[in-house]
């Protein structure tokens, strides 16, 4: 069948207001999932679970928190690392001081704990923008960095900020395999994912959208700059918290400051860049590709050194990484703001004409 | 006509505005009365847009004050304004470039929304059948403008004519009782101008709407509006009906020295 929106004539709003209001992007969707759930499981072995889909899932929650905040309200962050940083050691606290807490709780709670700290550091952005708002959100990465590795309260006196998780579980199901790692993952991003979508079609997500294309518009019409812009930080770095605490708990089980460092922030807002800013694909997009890129670089590089006679060190492959993203993001910024996901929509808008594009 | 015009509704009182050494608007009075098409005329630069922005409270006049239906605003922030029923357009269109034509125009249904974050994170029952009948009421406003065909069309797409009936349908979606139109005509051809004049007309009269106005087209102020405050360099030097305004001597000048 072609891609088309012909023929499916909508008798009423709420099948316009659908989540998906073309019926094949509704099975795209469909089908993509049942593969996820059912189908990748049975295909897949051990080592692209943890080193390719497990943190591909965990990054791309992040980064659609992130782009909620950057591509959705137009507000600046270079603390994303930080977030992750709470929502993980929130958790944790809450996991081992609270005898018999379930683990999504302590989630929840670092999730919220994240929420209220961005909150805090999302204040300045009632006041700045640009340049002073990507400061104070900076001034949230040193000032954790600094809290996780100096007070040992907050990592239960171990030295250098090293913790670590064991035996997760819920109810009965122990998650101990990369299977059932994977299939958590999922399954929480699946939630939050659909959630996102939900807010950013209704009043909410317009608010935000409309302070970030025209702020004096916005508040003219009625909508506080202060209740939109506050609650993107909180909505985000609720996302970010609760990825931190996966990445902590699922993918690390054991980790320091470290691992939530400023490169993670950057890493997180080159990923909307070049997903697409304000798309909640683009995340998706944007995560996958910095996942699988050093991997295929990997792969690829030497094999295309030996076709001329070169061997290519390690350290070559990660220069290339580097001058491949920061090519890619100059691309994007200048070229496609909207990034991969606006290609994705344009190639989707010549489908739909297609094969008669006029 | 069937609508009648009413009491004083809005009432500016001695209001002075400066930009550093510039003065916009210099001890301005006139009042607005419920249903009524009040014009502002005057110049480039005269200060016109400047009221408007002082009235909803985008600027802050120095001195003055704005009895708004009995009563009394020292200070008004646009929040405020749009919760008192004051919707407007913009000059130069204020649209948000990155959404379509309906979100743009349900953004102006914001402060009817109810329901909270969470509810709509989870299109629970409550949020899911607001959002439609929010929905509803936009359509009507769509419908009411003839824009049916662009109504997924993201708004940066659109040529400029449609661009100011969409910046008037989000206005026209907050169902204001006073709507403040700046120059919504400007850069518009003859057919789209009459089209924006039987909206204008009809939005006056259908809903009972009281409209401030401010256009340059001569034209059309003295066929469509009730009574016209004509300023010029910041200072209010007509008031009156159509006519009176017309046949007054300072403003002739004023219109003749300025080059119109
Ligand atoms: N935000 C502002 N900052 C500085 N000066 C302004 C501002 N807005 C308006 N002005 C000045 O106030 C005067 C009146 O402008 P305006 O109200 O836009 O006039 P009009 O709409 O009648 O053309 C002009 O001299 C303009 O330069
Ligand atoms: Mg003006």
């Amino acid at each position: 069948m072609l891609y088309r929106e012909n023929g499916q004539f909508k008798t009423s709003y709420a099948d316009d207001q659908q989540i998906f209001p073309i019926a094949q992007d509704r099975w795209l969707i469909i089908g993509l999932l049942v593969f996820a759930f059912i189908g990748v499981p049975l295909l897949v072995d051990e080592y692209l679970f943890r080193a390719i889909l497990i943190p591909f899932l965990i990054l791309s929650l992040a980064a659609l928190g992130v782009n909620i905040l950057v591509g959705f309200c137009g507000q600046i962050t270079l603390g994303a690392g930080a977030f992750m940083a709470v929502g993980a050691y929130a958790a944790y606290n809450f996991h081992i001081r609270v005898d018999g807490m379930p683990l999504l709780v302590s989630f929840l709670l670092g999730g919220l704990t994240s929420a209220l700290v961005g909150i805090f550091f999302g204040i300045p952005s009632l006041r700045v923008r640009g340049l002073y708002l990507a400061v104070a959100t900076l001034a949230a990465q040193f000032f954790t960095d600094w809290v996780f590795l100096r007070v040992p309260w907050f990592t239960d006196n171990a030295s250098s900020g090293s913790v670590s998780v064991s035996n997760l579980h819920i109810l009965s199901w122990e998650i101990a395999s990369p299977l059932d790692k994977y299939l958590f993952c999922l399954a929480l991003l699946t939630v939050f994912a659909l959630a996102a979508k939900n807010m950013t079609r209704c009043a909410v997500g317009r608010q935000w959208m409309a302070i970030r294309d025209m702020d004096v518009a916005a508040e003219v019409i009625g909508i506080r700059p202060m209740f939109a812009k506050l609650s993107a930080f909180a909505v985000s770095s609720f996302y970010v918290g609760i990825a931190g605490a996966l990445w902590g708990f699922i993918h690390l089980a054991s980790w320091e400051p470290a691992a939530f460092s400023v490169d993670r922030s950057f890493q997180l807002l080159f990923m909307v860049i070049i997903g697409g800013l304000g798309s909640v694909m683009g995340s998706f997009f944007g995560a996958a590709f910095i996942v699988i890129l050093p991997i295929a670089l990997n792969q690829f590089l030497p094999a295309l050194g030996g076709l001329f006679g070169m061997t290519i060190s390690t350290a070559g492959i990660s220069h290339a990484e580097l001058i491949i993203f920061g090519a890619l993001i100059i691309f994007f910024l200048i070229k496609e703001p909207h990034g991969i996901a606006r290609l994705w929509s344009t190639g989707k808008e010549k489908l739909r004409l297609w094969p008669f594009p006029h | 006509m069937s609508r009648e015009i009413g009491e004083v509704i809005l009432d500016l009182k001695n209001v002075s505005l400066a930009f550093g050494g510039v003065k916009a608007l210099t001890d301005i009075s006139f009042d607005v009365r419920e249903h009524e098409i009040r014009a502002i005329i005057g110049p480039n630069g005269a200060g016109k847009s400047s009221m408007l922005n002082v009235i909803n409270g985008v600027y802050r006049p120095q001195q003055g004050e704005i009895v708004l239906r009995g009563r009394r605003f020292a200070r008004m922030n646009p929040y405020k304004a749009a919760q008192a029923g004051i919707s407007r357009t913009f000059q130069n269109i204020a649209l948000f470039k990155g959404m379509s034509v309906i979100d743009n125009i349900m953004t102006g249904r914001n402060l009817k929304i109810r329901t909270n974050l969470l509810l709509q994170a989870l299109w629970w029952g409550p949020a899911r059948r607001e959002e439609l009948a929010h929905r509803a009421k936009v359509e009507e406003v769509i419908d009411f403008l003839e824009i049916q065909h662009i109504r997924k069309t993201p708004v940066g797409r659109l040529p400029y004519g449609l661009q100011k009936r969409v910046d008037l349908g989000r206005a026209l979606a907050m169902e204001p009782s006073i709507l403040l139109l700046d120059e919504p005509m400007a850069g518009m051809n003859v057919e789209e101008k009459q089209d924006m004049c039987r909206f204008i007309l009809d939005v006056n009269d259908q809903f009972g709407t009281t409209i401030v106005l401010i256009e340059h087209d001569m034209g059309v102020v003295m066929d469509i509006s009730d009574r016209v405050v004509v300023l010029d360099y910041g200072k209010k030097i007509g008031d009156g009906d159509p006519d009176a305004v017309r046949s007054n001597p300072e403003v002739v000048s004023a219109y003749l020295g300025a080059g119109h």
